[in-house]
């Protein structure tokens, strides 16, 4: 559509700037303040410089956090779209049974955060859960509170549980769109299912995959909440990942300097893959419509 | 025929395996402590709802659930009467700094709440909105707000511009044009953005538990302190997750039909 050039349209903005920057803006500069900032107690801070980011670069906490948070988006993301697209191409259509799948695959999504964790926290226990008991009974030795790699495959199970029918439902969503005469075509040209899935269904569903993965990227890159409740960050470090250690640093230990440098430097990671994947995804519209 | 009964079993098995965890939920949740403790059993052996009374009896449990749901509502509501107008902005008019701001916006959808966590203590503190209701609302504006901007954007897109223009030659003004010709046009978008920001908001638990602590409590917190002095209550936690997930599953009935519609504009 073209848009009239109209300068006044900041006062239909104004009340989402003010919310907006009384919830965002203020709070940024304090964290932009301690980061620069030192201090012993009582409201009284010095200046410190670039201190804090020197300190947090080097240090191998944050270097062995972020490198847990990388493979954990990176596995997350490895199974949930593939497995998101397969679901979607496997829903049904129309009718009834399309939206029983539809009401089922959205009830994870809507489970608060925490209630996410204490399921699989109940679920998973060897003395109560089914998980954790049946895998006993089989004679495997699963335990996730004190084995490292139990904890991780519980918390990636569980993030598959929760969000896999995020990306299921945008995909399916795109899937709705095509047209019936792509597929008459495709039926009339012999095509088969496998180059239909890669010629017709994948390149209509390319713009809605962008953002199941831009939303599954920026999610997992920030989970906080679940991991927390299921392992609390342990066995010792090993599902401790950005967030829960920042929160660590910063609520638990009250180490104001440290904690503001470590998030200034994780918005700046999590703004620069933003802006990537938004530079995409406008090209890609603008392309689309063109 | 094949095909379709493959693709049968592929749904059946994720259903499965989604619903399995929950059923194990509901399942703790009708047992007792003793049960869930001394022995192993698929389906409660004596069934109780003590678990439910004890959460419905208590107001340290259930005003739980009445605070998020206030704050849930007050942000639903601030976001989307501030969204509506800078949407409106957005699909209509370009203006200094549009492309740059709504960019900014977004980020704010995409920053980790983990960053602003001790910054929102400290800000609603020293002005005296700590621990209230409207804090929590508040602090889930920082992405909410983006969000119904997002989303409302799409669906006024759609709407054709001569639209607006027959109305201004017909003598409306701008505020009577919108409340009373356009609002009832995006009506499904708003539901949409509604139901997005409503889910988003009742989800979060970092804020929510950073910025009350009695009087606004949320339901979220008051479960991660169900750890007794006699161990954990296992029986309370699982009833208060079942009772978590009742208000979500009611909210997706009633718009199953919007739900495909708001996820085909992709704008989550």
């Amino acid at each position: 559509m073209e848009k009239t050039q109209n300068n006044k349209a900041w006062f239909l903005v104004l009340p989402v700037l003010v919310i907006v920057a009384f919830s965002a803006v203020i709070p940024l500069m304090t964290v932009v303040n301690y980061s620069v900032n030192d201090t012993f107690g009582e409201n009284a801070f010095f200046w410190n410089g670039l201190g804090w980011f020197e300190d947090i670069i080097t240090s191998d906490r944050m270097h062995s956090a972020l490198g847990r948070q990388v493979v954990f988006s990176a596995i997350i993301l490895a199974i949930e779209v593939p497995l998101g697209i397969f679901i979607a191409l496997n829903m049904p259509k129309t009718g009834f049974w399309a939206s029983f799948c539809l009401i089922l695959m959205a009830l994870p999504l809507l489970i608060p955060f925490n209630v996410v964790g204490t399921i699989w926290q109940i679920f998973g226990r060897v003395d109560i859960g089914l998980l954790g008991h049946g895998l006993a009974a089989l004679g495997v030795d699963y335990n996730y509170t004190n084995d490292a790699f139990d904890a991780w495959i519980t918390i990636i199970v569980m993030d598959v549980w929760h969000w896999t029918s995020l990306v299921a439902l945008l995909c399916y969503a795109g899937l709705q769109s095509i047209p019936q005469a792509y597929y008459q075509a495709a039926r009339i040209d012999q095509a088969s299912r496998w180059s239909v899935f890669r010629f017709i269904e994948l390149p209509k569903m390319s713009g809605v995959l962008l953002i199941a993965v831009l939303l599954r990227f920026m999610d997992s890159f920030m989970i906080y909440t679940e991991p927390f409740v299921v392992t609390g960050g342990g066995p010792g470090n090993s599902t401790t990942f950005l967030s829960i250690d920042l929160v660590k640093m910063a609520v638990g230990q009250f180490d104001l300097g440290p904690a503001a440098a470590f998030s200034i430097m994780y918005f700046l990671v999590i703004l620069l893959v933003s802006w990537v994947f938004y530079t995409v995804m406008t090209t890609l519209d603008n392309a689309e419509t063109k | 025929m094949m095909r379709i009964r493959s693709s049968a079993v592929v749904m059946t098995l994720y259903l499965l395996f989604l619903l399995i965890p929950i059923y194990w939920l509901v399942n703790m949740s009708l047992k007792t402590n003793t049960e869930i403790t001394s022995t192993f059993t698929l389906v409660p052996a004596n069934l109780t709802f003590a678990n439910y009374v004890t959460i419905l009896t208590d107001p340290s449990w259930y005003m739980g659930y009445v605070n998020s749901l206030i704050y849930v509502v007050l942000n639903t509501v601030i976001s989307i009467t501030v969204a509506l107008p800078a949407a409106y902005a957005f699909s209509r008019y370009s203006f200094m700094g549009d492309k740059h701001l709504f960019f900014w916006l977004l980020t704010n959808r995409m920053s980790p709440p983990a960053v602003y966590a001790l910054p929102f203590f400290q800000l609603y503190s020293s002005v005296g909105l700590f621990d209230t209701h409207i804090a929590v609302a508040l602090a889930h504006c920082l992405f909410n707000v983006p969000l119904a901007v997002w989303i409302l954007e799409g669906f006024m897109r759609g709407v054709p511009k001569e639209i607006d223009e027959t109305a201004y030659i017909d003598g409306y003004s701008f505020g009577r044009f919108f409340t009373r010709i356009f609002m009832p046009l995006i009506a499904s978008g708003i539901g949409v953005a509604a139901f997005f920001c409503f889910m988003f908001s009742w989800v979060e638990l970092l804020l929510s538990r950073t910025l009350t602590s009695v009087n606004a409590k949320s339901i979220a917190s008051t479960m991660t302190r169900t750890v007794s002095a006699s161990g954990m209550d296992w029986g309370v936690l699982a009833a208060a997750g079942v009772l978590t997930i009742i208000p979500g599953a009611l909210v997706i009935y009633f718009v199953r039909n919007y739900i495909a519609k708001g996820f085909a504009l992709g704008r989550v």
